[in-house]
């Protein structure tokens, strides 16, 4: 048995550990200070994925803004109010929403935001990725919060505490190395994300931060790399990997570091 | 609380008391919550069956009973801490300095300034000691300044008999106290708003012996200020810390006398049966 499982064990990670290095292989030969700062050039002329980092960054942090208030205010919903049967439908929807194909919410963000405005923009972008979001943030939250011992919520009624005082005041702030846990991860989760910024940011060779024009971003970059028959370019698109695995792999250590119990 | 009836259903009978009259003890003191006619109901369940009961001032009532007998349910009616429990019900009259709190357009959480509580487990904030303290003070907006704050904050843990231990660490987390100071810490938390009522659900029953004498020390101390109301598992302790006792048997109010009294020669034939350790 144990053997079994360890055997297992060996070939998932070293699965991953393939794909690891051989990303790291392909991509550090073109990787440099220049790659990394100046904006694509046509083919022969090397260029770089400045502008894509720039973008990624800028779509991250415009769904970080959208999605994680609404998402953080939905968990607390769920987990202090959503006894009834509002609240299971709700809990079921949100893992209806989590299970949706990503470039299905593109489609859809196509269709609501970039049709009636008649161009692809980061705008667009970022709404699909925040209502990727959403869900994923409000059921870690839930669960983070639901955590939270009850003798808590009591101790501060029972000072006087009206109910709002103590979900915000108390019971958020017990919960805010999980949530912020939750939220870290969602971050990294949409990071990778290509399909629903297909037909929402569309992508762009020139740096943007622009929220109504298109926007660039690292897996759009890589897609369109990818696809294309220039050698030079499929070796942007393995550094381009490189440094998109580099960005979430420090999100997920940065969460490590900052959800560390303090107390 | 489980609703579940104990075992000693079938072996006792209960006898009817006469709802109406108040238990008179001590004559001189003011009375300062008056129970009437309460019933008590998780859902269907009737926790308690026409309790009533007088409280007077400045004086460590204690409450005894075995598990499940609607003790510390009662307890928490006096500052409607069941209110947040789904589907409880309540019937009759919590009257303190004459008001109903159980009135319409009652305040609750003024109703929660004026009674403070300790738990049975210590459930100090995931904060700093300081800050556990003075969350009473803030969110009741009872300070006008910091200075004041501060000082409040001192009264209450030197009233918690906590201030030299904790004095230097006020700003370190209160979930690395010890057991025995987080209680106390708790206790604290509660004084520091200067109630007049204090209730102690159990406060010292996950305490080692040395921790538990401090909080009875401290109850005898308290209630020069305070009225104290003590649910105990251990008669023990009620013995020790209170004026008068109360014996509570399958949601209804047995007996309540002078400790002494109840201890020594008491006017039911269960209360006696419970205190000799015949069930329970």
């Amino acid at each position: 048995m144990t053997t079994l499982t360890a055997l297992c064990t060996v070939t998932a990670v070293g699965i991953l550990l393939i794909i690891l290095g051989y990303i790291a292989m392909q991509g550090i030969g073109s990787l440099n200070l220049r790659f990394l700062v100046e904006s694509p050039k046509p083919v022969g002329e090397g260029g770089g994925i400045g502008n894509a980092i720039l973008g990624t960054l800028v779509l991250l942090g415009l769904s970080s803004a959208i999605g994680l208030p609404l998402g953080i205010a939905v968990g607390i919903y769920l987990s202090e109010f959503g006894t009834g049967r509002f609240g299971s439908l709700v809990r079921f929807l949100s893992d209806t929403l989590t299970g949706i194909p990503s470039i299905v919410t593109g489609v859809f963000v196509y269709t609501i935001v970039v049709v009636p405005l008649k161009h692809f923009s980061a705008l667009a972008g970022g709404i699909a990725l925040a209502l990727i979001m959403i869900p994923i943030v409000a059921r870690t939250t839930e669960e983070m919060i639901k955590l939270v011992p009850h003798s808590l919520r009591e101790g501060a009624l029972a000072l006087g505490a009206p109910q709002w005082r103590v979900t915000l005041g108390v019971v958020v702030p017990a919960a805010a190395s999980g949530i912020a846990t939750g939220a870290m991860l969602a971050i990294a989760r949409i990071s990778g994300e290509t399909a629903p910024l297909l037909f929402t940011a569309f992508g762009s060779r020139f740096f943007s931060y622009y929220l109504d024009q298109p926007i660039a971003s690292l897996t759009v970059q890589i897609y369109n790399y990818a696809i294309s028959p220039y050698d030079e370019w499929h070796a942007q698109a393995w550094a381009a990997t490189l440094v998109l695995m580099t960005l979430i792999l420090s999100i997920n250590i940065a969460v490590r570091f900052l959800t560390r119990r303090k107390f | 609380m489980s609703t579940t009836a104990p075992t000693i259903t079938t072996k006792v009978a209960l006898p009817e008391r006469d709802p109406g009259s108040p238990n008179s003890l001590r004559a001189g003191d003011a009375t300062k919550i008056s129970v009437r006619h309460l019933d008590f109901f998780y859902g269907k369940v009737q926790a308690l069956h026409d309790v009533s009961l007088e409280i007077p001032e400045r004086i460590v009532m204690a409450f005894i009973g075995p598990s499940g007998c609607g003790k510390s349910t009662f307890l928490r009616t006096l500052n409607r801490l069941n209110d947040v429990i789904p589907a409880t019900r309540v019937a009759g009259e919590v009257l303190m300095d004459g008001r109903d709190i159980y009135a319409p357009g009652t305040d609750v959480v003024e109703l929660r300034r004026k009674v403070g509580m300790v738990f049975q487990k210590s459930n100090p904030f995931p904060k700093s000691v300081f800050d556990n303290v003075a969350y009473g003070l803030r969110i009741n907006r009872l300070t006008a300044s910091k200075a004041e704050l501060e000082e409040r904050v001192e009264q209450a843990l030197r009233d918690a008999a906590l201030w030299t231990e904790v004095k230097d660490r006020l700003k370190t987390s209160a979930l690395s106290l010890s057991g025995g100071q987080q209680q106390r810490l708790c206790i604290a938390r509660a004084l520091a708003i200067r109630p007049e009522v204090v209730l102690m659900d159990e406060p010292a029953s996950a305490l080692d012996p040395g921790a538990t004498h401090k909080i009875e020390e401290l109850i005898v101390e308290l209630k020069k200020q305070y009225t104290i109301v003590i649910v105990t598992h251990n008669m023990q302790q009620a013995a020790r810390v209170s004026d008068t006792t109360a014996f509570f048997l399958l949601g209804k109010l047995i007996e309540v006398n002078s400790t002494e009294r109840m201890f020594t020669n008491p006017d039911e034939k269960l209360t006696e049966d419970y205190i000799t350790g015949r069930f329970g």
